[in-house]
């Protein structure tokens, strides 16, 4: 009997020992992806309001050293930004709300059990996950409707994802009891109202869902403006930051005055920071007041069904 | 007498079954006016949808033919001349294929081998945390990138990758090594391309499996407890066979879009340097479609690369029905 207990003990005290070990390695490892993740976009930000040559130095690491708001002066002094700005804007709020309509819309008789269009509906929609026209059939398809450079093809392509209508469906049927259409019908009152003054108002979370994936999408969406948009005046601020950023062009316009080639590359650095962190703002604030949000669509979205 | 009864029997027989098949006429017409008078407002809730489809997914789909023809604009998709696989054959003999064949799969494959696990452990190693607090940080921090746009996160590459400034080659000089010119270097292309997209989205892939795992049963964990498991034996007995079906599902999705290598990362971080190892049928597509307007053999080429991931789907999904009893399908 004491030699039991012994026993028990000793294995309890090796399994926390064990235990232990493994809540250090654990909390070392996610300690580590935390700051891997998290310093490049706190550098971003310390390196956006500092002096450039301690930046070019390597004198930036842990806090900002010469603090100075020259970046961000030159950055809303462009006007490309300003209008990339406002593009994008317009793309996201018009677009976004153009999703959601058709999303919503497709979602609810898909959702119903007695619709006897469902199965065919799903299947079109699904065959569209797997195989699509590509590119250039794409591509002629929107110029034949002569969407081509214009700001229609912004919000209207991608108008509805299929992801998304699952998402949207599953939800709805497991929010909407059947009953309370039948219920609803004996009164006299049709889909189109039922849809409008019970689906929509008890929809609020999903669509709060829905509004940060389309809306995010627009606000990030490169491709489809590089391949259909060739007027200027047109542009998303995705495309200004490419040029920014990746082509290294900040200095053409705003470098007027600066006549010095050193000074024109130091300011450059400066101001592709500063440009990282304003392109991200709007995204960034919401963030952590709608992740609860995002992480609910990925849980709806993982129920198969 | 017998044989006016026989004529009497059959012709009422006759009518008899006219008579069956008027009603059984009619009661399909009346099923479908029935079932229209029953749900037309939600054919007409979901046609705005339905019409986006077929403008932008089933049409292209029709055009999807220039792939087999010359396609002159003058005479347009229906009106151009029949070719066959002289695309195809094209394709398959020029010297890019190879080229192209080994950068998409190879970034694919290294991306589906490096990039698959990560999200899992993550998930399993949060899962395990005792601290809230801690979690939601680690949490909050990792989902954060995933929002990042593409152009974004190429525009901090170039900053931190940047052999003469960038802070990665400050780190490695404090080694005393000599800097890297990773974006200009085919050898670190994929690599680069690879990790990167594990920063964004590692994250945010691991949520999925957080969810497969708090749908354990926790009567599973009371028994490992009274059983005196490890937490390390806990996971391997209860967390991976728990969130095994999930693992599975999203292997099959992720082989079957196994030629489909982000276009934007790989176009932004291309350049004369490194178009070695960076130029994947995406962006080659991209450039002999639009850049340089062979429509025909830009849609051939992309044609090709769908039928690829519908066969790969496909498959993997029959292996996984037979191997694990989870599918798609």
């Amino acid at each position: 009997m004491v030699k039991r207990r012994g026993d028990k003990m000793k294995t309890s005290i090796k399994r926390s020992k064990e235990d232990l070990i493994f809540d250090i390695i654990n909390y070392t490892v996610l300690t580590l992806a935390l700051f891997v993740v998290a310093y490049p976009l706190y550098f971003i930000v310390i390196a956006s309001i500092s002096d450039p040559d301690a930046v070019n130095n390597g004198l930036v690491w842990l806090l900002p050293v010469g603090i100075t708001g020259e970046g961000y002066e030159r950055i809303f002094q462009d006007s490309r930004i300003w209008l990339g700005y406002k593009n994008t804007f317009i793309y996201t709020i018009v677009g976004t709300l153009i999703n959601i309509t058709l999303t919503m819309m497709i979602a609810y008789p898909l959702s119903r059990k007695d619709f006897s269009g469902k199965k065919f509906l799903m299947i079109f929609l699904m065959i569209t996950m797997y195989f699509n026209g590509g590119l250039i059939p794409t591509y002629l398809v929107v110029k034949d409707l002569h969407l081509n450079n214009s700001w229609w093809v912004m919000v209207i392509l991608g108008a509805v994802s299929v992801y998304n209508v699952i998402i949207a469906r599953t939800f709805l049927q497991n929010n909407i009891p059947e009953e309370l259409y039948e219920a609803a019908s004996i009164d006299g009152c049709s889909h189109f109202v039922f849809f409008i003054k019970m689906v929509l108002p008890l929809s609020k979370a999903i669509i709060a869902v829905l509004t940060l994936y389309y809306g995010i999408g627009h606000w990030n969406e490169f491709m489809r403006a590089l391949i259909y948009l060739r007027d200027e005046k047109l542009y998303p601020l995705q495309i200004i930051l490419r040029s920014i950023l990746v082509q290294n062009m900040s200095q053409d316009p705003m470098m007027g005055d600066v006549e010095n080639a050193v000074e024109m590359a130091r300011i450059g650095e400066l101001i592709k920071y500063g440009v990282i962190i304003v392109a991200s703002v709007p995204v960034l604030l919401l963030y952590p007041l709608l992740q609860k949000y995002f992480v609910q669509g990925v849980m709806i979205g993982s129920v198969k069904g | 007498m017998q044989g006016i009864q026989k004529a009497k029997g059959e012709r009422s027989l006759r009518s008899q079954i006219g008579k069956k098949q008027k009603v059984h006429k009619q009661s399909f017409i009346k099923k479908i006016i029935k079932t229209v008078k029953k749900d037309y407002q939600l054919y007409l809730l979901a046609l705005p949808a339905i019409v986006y489809f077929i403008l932008f997914h089933y049409w292209p789909m029709y055009g999807v033919q220039i792939a087999f023809k010359d396609f002159i604009a003058v005479k347009g998709i229906t009106g151009s001349p029949w070719v066959g696989f002289k695309h195809f054959e094209r394709f398959f003999t020029s010297f890019q294929f190879w080229r192209l064949m080994k950068n998409t799969l190879g970034i694919s494959i290294y991306q589906l081998v490096a990039g698959f696990p990560i999200p899992i452990i993550m998930a399993l190693l949060l899962n395990q945390t005792r601290n809230k607090r801690f979690k939601k940080v680690v949490q909050t921090v990792t989902y954060a990138p995933h929002f990042i746009s593409v152009v974004v996160l190429t525009g901090m590459m170039y900053i931190f990758l940047s052999p003469r400034n960038g802070i990665v080659n400050q780190f490695i000089g404090l080694f005393g090594k000599d800097s890297v010119f990773f974006l200009g270097d085919p050898k670190y292309f994929k690599s680069v391309f690879v990790f990167s997209g594990v920063w964004q989205n590692a994250g945010w892939g691991s949520i999925i499996y957080l969810a497969a795992l708090s749908g354990i049963n926790p009567e599973l964990y009371e028994a490992a407890k009274v059983d005196g498991a490890t937490k390390l034996q806990t996971i391997w007995n209860i967390d991976i066979p728990g969130i095994m079906p999930t693992a599975v599902i999203l292997l099959i999705m992720n082989v079957g879009r196994i030629m489909d290598v982000g276009f934007q990362k790989a176009y932004l971080l291309q350049n004369s340097l490194n178009v070695e190892a960076s130029e994947i049928i995406a962006t080659y597509i991209y450039k002999i479609g639009l850049l340089q307007s062979q429509y025909s053999y830009s849609t051939a080429i992309g044609l090709f690369n769908t039928i690829i991931n519908i066969i790969l789907l496909v498959s993997v999904n029959k292996i996984a029905k037979k191997v694990s009893d989870t599918s798609l399908w």
